[in-house]
């Protein structure tokens, strides 16, 4: 995609066609490939250029135009087609490279079973100079990529269970695990670390068997024909059950009737008497169990041997086919007796390239990776492309900035971000999809607004609307395809897409509009809250956060009103309902601050632009400030909506601190901080915050944390256990949700959690420090040693 | 006749670990007739005969049958005819009906049950012509003399009906691998030849049967194959537990290979497996690497994927029913090998005994089977064979018999 400054050169910028196969080719660098007998999976990294809007000139173009800035991002593209297609895709990959000549002489990191078949056409398409890389090693740096970047990459698989799929987070401790890759054979390595691996074991019964024993044994000759006829298959008439050699189960020993007691040994009793009482897809099936569950015993047996509780499943027989990682779960678990517990991925089939390009690569392992919505395909989802042939696709973005975990998490090893699995919750999934296919008319007409010169605007945006729409289809019928489903992925996908489609900024006018406008207010604001005292003051300030965050363009109800009616702060206050709120906290909050000492440091997740942060966040950040506490305004990097960015957030500040003393001085003396959160959507995502934020909440001693809206303290974090206090605000500004809490419509979350109480061992811990003698403080690590001796 | 108990667990014990039968031959101990003498005389026992153990197993019916030799002329007047028939046709026949067959290499001469002496024979018949069995059992008048024969495996249950309605007989049931652990324990003792290994199982000029001393023989890990495998640790005569097992079996083999070539026997598929060639049928590590896969140590010649070349065309067209039913047996033993030695190494036990019928006529999977368990631990296991593979099951079955006849 090529971009330019719009009204210069719009004409020139490139549509991204609704589904394009290779996308970015032409700045693309660095290329591996992944050739399996199969599939085969080229992997390149491309810089892709996209627009940034410029806040401070907004509106200060001539006619209206507005500026924009073009910033480079670096995406990793993964493509997967049948080998077969292998020589159409070099060819295309090679006609849209500019500039082919660059590749020359230079070297393509190859892995996979037809890295030696395939040698000598690759170095004929494109020029390059093969470098085998070992397929095992490849494998492992791509799964120890995918388990520490892709959210919800693994899962443990349940065939008719709710969920069927139980997604596992991403997150830095993945080690140690074993890894099962199951090709034509299967290897089984044990993985310690990211240098740290070796192959244990394996066994001669993997893919191949089935594949070649499918082929002699039915008239199918493709895996996934074979596959398929397995789905249909009946097992029963084809193995020997305990029950066919007991007539029941096979009590003493704990076997059920139903248990295969010898695969294929059924086949026998037929000899002789003419025809055989099975059908093709019973044999297929009978094939497949047995492969599947001899490989699920095994790593159960080498996952015990090696004292592993995780085992990882990857190769191309799984393909996440359902009865397949059902047997080798069920196997696992029963020869494990549950101690072992099955993992699959949703990438499984990009493992191997993805390990390929990263040898060839070398930086990326210390960066931040994201899954990209907008490009990658569902798994089980194969888009027909403009090659003519079926492809598979997956991008993931580099995050501009480092991420973590945020450093007050109390178990960051359990926290989860969504407060509803809609994959688990039909009722709420089936109202969020229409939800959002409902509002996408407003999305979109916002986009083409924001862009009123561009005369490629409403092309972009109908195919926008046609791949959201599409995409919320898909997800219904598959609600698992991006790993859990929830709000905040739905609003993410929204982000992708405005970016993939060009729109960086429907809402760029509207929110600088609005927060001129609340700056204005801002001083008379300030006077009238500092007519009130104590707890008067307090409860006006947690009021007029709430009535701010009332201004949500994403919120239908309230658009509407913003659009049609002159909906200011004293309309918004009206709308707040009396007390006791839905969840009402208020007094404890007040008696907090009356009767505590200020905090130090207090960090404000803020949401939306205008009247939210000016009038709401920024005199209740003052009041911190005037307490003596330190304030962290903490903002999205990236536009989502009308929600304040971090260079709004600067400009604003800087704003205001014409208009207040208080943050005048509190910006100079570094007492109030604005800082970026690494997130581009409306949900906050606590595992993946940016890491110098993290690094200034531990540097500052956070002991306050302030989540505001709906976005950030419903659709995610409700539920969040943090080490230190911590606000939650919100109103809920959507009818259907406000009732299944148990409110109305604008109902409030007005929730305040005390820091959990001290264990003993924190009392001693703290004991320690300050009263213990020095040797017990030199060999005591967490306890206290002092208190035993007494 | 009254409830005679000849040979208590107690006593069993004592006699299997009593190893004073090693000398020669099938030479039996003296000492249980000692023993059993204090509990009933012989010559009622006789009147409980004939003796008999059953081992119904999914596919094959086990049979022993033990033929005193030790008659009195009082007894030889007094036993009926029906029994002298049936003595006479077990014992001057190798064949039974079609399929009924007496392994005769196995017979074991003048061994000592319950103080009796005599002869056993080792009998079977596939599980599929229990109709006929029971009609011949019929024919030759068995619903006249015993009411109760002692059986043990799946069929023991399955077929309990069958035995009552047609030839009037009561199963005495007992649990598998408990007869399994006595008969072998058993048989080994009694036959000092019972237990052996493969030397240079890979080199055929070299390799040979070789007898194993199993007087030591605990722990050890007894991997049976029948139609399915079943895998114990064996402590002691009453102490073992089945830890694992798999359902690619004896009959996983015979069943794929009657769909793969056609044949409808076992003897018929090992001979095909004989004469076959398995890495036309699978893919080698250096199918796939062009030699040894150098970082993991893997050697070339090492089977990567099991019929891994059978989903071309080309190659499908180039096997021929040998190669298949070579790959198939090749397929299931380093299948069973490769489970058998991780629940050794779990378990950390370093003998491993391999028996059941699978491996009847089937020296190619002893071998295989003796190579892996030495190549993968590196000389630390052994596998161990017995010659009478399949049939403990039924002779335990027929030690366990308490002499009633109602």
């Amino acid at each position: 995609m090529e971009t330019k400054i719009d009204g210069e050169r719009t004409h020139s910028i490139k549509l991204p066609s609704a589904v394009e196969v290779f996308a970015n080719l032409k700045n693309a660098q660095k290329f591996a490939i992944d050739i399996g007998l199969s599939l085969t999976k080229i992997a390149y990294y491309s810089t892709i250029s996209y627009r940034k809007a410029l806040y401070e000139d907004a509106g200060l173009g001539n006619s209206g135009e507005r500026a924009y800035k073009v910033h480079e991002g670096n995406r990793l593209h993964f493509v997967k087609f049948e080998t077969r297609y292998i020589e159409n895709c070099l060819d295309f990959v090679k006609q849209n490279l500019v500039d082919v000549e660059r590749f020359h002489g230079k070297n393509i990191k190859v892995t996979g079973g037809g890295a030696y078949k395939y040698n000598g056409l690759l170095q004929e398409k494109l020029g390059l100079i093969v470098d085998k890389e070992d397929e095992i090693a490849c494998l492992i740096k791509g799964c120890n990529f995918l388990l520490k970047n892709i959210s919800c990459e693994a899962f443990e698989f349940e065939r008719q269970g709710n969920p069927e799929y139980k997604f596992q987070k991403a997150g830095p401790n993945i080690f140690p695990y074993m890894l099962v890759n199951i090709g034509s054979g299967v290897s089984v390595l044990k993985v310690e670390s990211d240098k740290v691996f070796e192959r244990v074991g394996g066994t001669a019964t993997g893919g191949g068997t089935f594949w070649g024993l499918g082929c002699l044994l039915t008239k199918k000759k493709g895996f996934d024909e074979l596959l398929q006829l397995a789905e249909r298959g009946d097992h029963r008439n084809v193995d020997m059950l305990v029950k066919d050699i007991y007539g029941g189960d096979y009590s003493s020993q704990g076997l059920c009737g139903d248990l295969i007691a010898s695969s294929f040994g059924k086949v026998t009793y037929y000899s002789g008497e003419g025809k055989p009482k099975f059908s093709e897809a019973d044999l297929a099936r009978s094939l497949l169990l047995t492969v599947s569950n001899d490989i699920g015993q095994i790593a159960s047996l080498y996952a015990t041997m090696h004292k592993m509780n995780k085992v990882y499943f990857c190769g191309y027989f799984l393909r996440n086919h359902p009865l397949s990682m059902h047997t080798i779960s069920c196997s696992i678990k029963y020869w494990s007796n549950g101690k072992v517990k099955p993992l699959f991925l949703r990438h499984e089939g990009y493992v191997g390239a993805i390990g390929a390009f990263l040898y060839g690569a070398g930086q990326s392992d210390e960066c931040s990776w994201l899954e990209n919505y907008a490009g990658s395909s569902g798994f089980k989802e194969s888009i027909s492309t403009n090659l003519g042939i079926k492809v598979d696709q997956l991008e993931i973005d580099q995050a501009e900035t480092a991420v973590t975990f945020c450093p007050l998490l109390k178990d960051p090893a359990t926290y989860n971000p969504d407060t509803t699995d809609l994959a688990e919750d039909k009722e709420a999934r089936d109202y969020w999809l229409q939800c959002f296919e409902e509002s996408v008319d407003k999305f979109v007409a916002r986009a083409i607004h924001s862009q009123p010169h561009s005369p490629t605007a409403k092309d972009r945006a109908t195919k926008l609307k046609e791949k959201y729409i599409n995409r919320l289809h898909y997800l219904h019928l598959q609600p698992f395809a991006y790993g859990t489903l929830t709000v905040r992925v739905l609003l993410d996908t929204i982000e992708h897409c405005m970016k993939e489609f060009d729109f960086p900024d429907p809402y760029l006018h509207q929110k600088k509009k609005e927060n001129e406008e609340a700056l204005t207010y801002l001083k008379s604001r300030i006077t009238t809250l500092d007519k009130l005292e104590g707890a008067e003051k307090i409860k006006a300030l947690i009021l007029g956060v709430l009535s701010g965050n009332m201004f949500d363009w994403g919120a239908q109800a309230v658009a509407d009103l913003m659009e049609t009616t002159d909906f200011g702060f004293a309309e918004a206050q009206a709308k707040i309902p009396g007390r006791p709120w839905l969840q009402d906290n208020l007094d404890d909050w007040i008696e907090r601050l009356k009767t505590g000492p200020p905090h130090k440091c207090a960090a404000i997740f803020v949401d939306n632009s205008g009247v939210d942060i000016v009038l709401g966040i920024l005199p209740f950040a003052r009041d911190l400030l005037q307490r003596g506490t330190k304030v962290i305004l903490c903002a999205n990097s990236m536009p989502a909506l009308n929600d304040v960015t971090y260079p709004e957030l600067v400009v604003t500040l800087r704003d205001a601190a014409k208009i207040c003393k208080v943050i005048r001085h509190a910006l100079k003396e570094n007492r109030l901080i604005a800082m970026e959160t690494a997130q581009a959507g409306p949900c906050l995502d606590l595992s993946r915050l940016n890491l110098d934020l993290c690094l200034a909440m531990v540097k500052h001693k956070v002991d306050l944390i302030v989540l505001e809206g709906m976005g950030r303290t419903l659709h995610t974090n409700l539920h969040a256990k943090m080490t230190c206090e911590c606000l939650k605000l919100a109103v809920i500004k959507n009818r259907w949700l406000a009732l299944r809490l148990g409110g109305d419509m604008y109902a409030v979350i007005c929730k305040y959690e005390p820091p959990p109480t001290k264990t003993k061992i924190c009392d001693v811990k703290i004991k320690m420090k300050e009263e213990c003698p020095s040797e017990c403080m030199e060999s005591a690590t967490d306890v206290c040693t002092c208190d035993v001796k007494e | 006749m009254t409830r005679k108990s000849t040979m208590s667990p107690q006593t069993y014990k004592n006699h299997v670990t009593t190893k004073a039968m090693t000398s020669n031959g099938y030479n039996s101990t003296e000492t249980p007739i000692k023993e059993s003498k204090n509990h009933s005389s012989p010559c009622e026992l006789f009147k409980s005969m004939p003796w008999f153990g059953m081992d119904i197993g999914g596919t094959l019916s086990k049979l022993v049958y033990f033929e005193p030799k030790d008659i009195t002329r009082d007894e030889a007047d007094a036993e009926v005819e029906t029994l002298k028939n049936i003595r006479r046709y077990l014992t001057k026949n190798s064949a039974y009906g079609k399929t009924g067959h007496r392994d005769t290499h196995l017979q074991m001469d003048n061994v000592c049950i319950r103080g009796r002496r005599g002869t056993l024979h080792f009998i079977r018949f596939p599980t599929s012509e229990m109709g006929n069995f029971l009609a011949l059992a019929r024919s030759k008048g068995m619903a006249n003399l015993v009411t109760t024969v002692c059986a043990t495996g799946g069929g023991a249950y399955k077929f309990e009906k069958n035995f009552k309605q047609e030839v009037n007989m009561n199963l005495a049931k007992f649990d598998e691998l408990d007869s399994l652990i006595r008969g072998m324990f058993y048989i080994e003792t009694t036959n000092p030849h019972e237990c052996y290994y493969w030397s240079y199982p890979t080199d055929d000029s070299k390799c040979q049967k070789v007898p194993y001393d199993f007087s030591e023989p605990y722990p050890f890990l007894l991997v049976n194959i029948g139609s399915g495998v079943s895998i114990l640790t064996v402590y002691g005569p009453e102490n073992y537990k089945r830890i694992s097992g798999t359902s690619l079996g004896g009959g996983t083999f015979l069943g794929l290979c009657c769909l793969l070539t056609g044949c409808n026997t076992f003897e018929e598929a090992i001979e095909l497996a004989t004469g076959g060639d398995n890495t036309k049928v699978d893919k080698l590590v250096k199918d796939i690497y062009g030699g040894d896969y150098g970082p993991f140590g893997l050697p070339g010649d090492l089977v990567a994927s099991s019929f891994g070349q059978m989903n071309s065309k080309d190659r499908r067209n180039a096997v021929n029913k040998e190669d298949l039913a070579r790959a198939t047996l090749v397929t299931i033993t380093n299948n069973i090998g490769s489970i058998a030695r991780m629940c050794a190494v779990n378990e950390k036990i370093e003998r491993v005994v391999f028996v059941g019928n699978f491996l009847r006529v089937n020296p190619i999977s002893m071998k295989l089977l003796a190579y892996a368990m030495d190549y993968w631990s590196k000389g630390t296991m052994k596998a161990l064979f017995l010659e009478h593979e399949g049939y403990f099951g039924a002779v335990g079955c027929l030690l366990q018999f308490k002499g009633e006849t109602n």
